[in-house]
């Protein structure tokens, strides 16, 4: 199994050796489910189903539910598909447990960021804006979008206003800091997208596969 | 679940062996550990408590002092294991939680008026 699904917990900070402090985002991770195996016959590929987070079957819609019955396994509220095509022992209807991450000393999280709403380029985009003083009238505006009868447009991808956050975020090659398994709590290194709550990704660190494992 | 396994956590972070306790406007002297070269050894840094932030395992304190001149402010976590003691030398008396304003002064007028012990009173 390359990841398990989990919950951000909150930050809070931890005394490593030679009484460094580290600041470390805890994670609720599993247990999971697996409702689903995909194979390359019938899929195309590799990969399998995972659920997590329960939930009443009144609240889930017929044909999903008709995925969970297949597995024999209670509805699961957030479903996540994670990849298979190096070969795995997991069956329909196992149960996916922090053990998982027995061993890994780096972990990529995926999550959702905090939704901000409209926001203008200074926000969104890091611009500078204008002068706040001395008669400035383009305090946060974004100044010139472009030039004039040539190109006589505004170039593709220019930066805007527009809506920011509430995207799909991976961190990459954060440190298992400590990994309780008993809880099922994982203590990562830094912060992670999303507020606390939120459903996050736990995967095997791409970057470090090979190294360190 | 959310706030029960952030305690744990906590509680584990935690020293084991309370500081001495002191208040906002106290001077007290911190020993603090010092590793060079793989030996240990504890130097003090005496200043004024300006202050007190954060619960549980990340909980901090602010010390101001005037050396050589320029003021000096070190924060400390309240549970590292660098922190190995406290002493408190003298109470100042403080009608607020944050002495940020003593950053604006120097002598005289950095100055707080001593506490009267209730013990003696």
């Amino acid at each position: 199994m390359q990841g398990i699904l989990g919950r951000k917990i909150g930050m809070t900070r931890v005394f490593g050796t030679e009484g460094r402090q580290i600041p470390v985002t805890v994670i609720e991770v599993g247990p999971c489910v697996v409702v689903q195996r995909k194979t390359k016959e019938r899929d195309g590929y590799e990969a399998l189903k995972v659920g997590f987070g329960g939930d009443k079957e009144s609240r889930v819609a017929k044909p999903l539910m008709g995925q969970f019955k297949a597995a024999a396994v209670a509805p699961q509220r957030h479903l996540h598909e994670f990849d298979a095509e190096g070969g795995d022992t997991f069956k329909p209807g196992d149960t996916v447990t922090a053990a998982v991450l027995e061993g890994v000393a780096y972990v990529d999280v995926s999550g959702m960021t905090k939704g901000r709403g409209f926001q203008g380029v200074v926000k969104r985009h890091r611009m500078s804006g204008g002068p706040m003083t001395h008669g400035g009238h383009s305090k946060r505006r974004i100044g010139s979008i472009g030039c004039r009868s040539y190109p006589g447009r505004v170039h593709k991808g220019k930066r805007m206003p527009g809506h920011m956050g509430h995207v799909n975020v991976t961190v990459q090659n954060l440190e298992v800091v400590q990994l309780r398994a008993t809880e099922n709590l994982i203590l990562v290194g830094g912060a992670i997208p999303g507020p606390a709550g939120s459903i996050v990704v736990v995967k095997k660190a791409l970057k470090k596969a090979g190294k360190a494992k | 679940m959310i706030a029960k396994a952030l305690s744990t956590i906590h509680k584990e972070n935690i020293r084991k062996d309370p500081l001495t306790p002191f208040t906002i406007g106290d001077t007290i002297k911190v020993h603090v550990k010092i590793r060079e070269g793989g030996k240990e050894r504890i130097q003090a840094y005496a200043g004024t408590v300006i202050a007190l932030d954060g619960g549980g395992a990340t909980e901090t304190f602010t010390v101001r002092r005037i050396a050589h001149g320029v003021g000096v402010e070190r924060v400390f976590p309240m549970h590292s294991p660098n922190v190995a003691k406290i002493e408190v030398e003298s109470s100042g008396r403080s009608r607020r939680a944050k002495l940020y304003y003593l950053r604006r002064r120097v002598g005289k007028s950095a100055r707080l008026r001593e506490k009267i012990k209730s013990s003696e009173a």
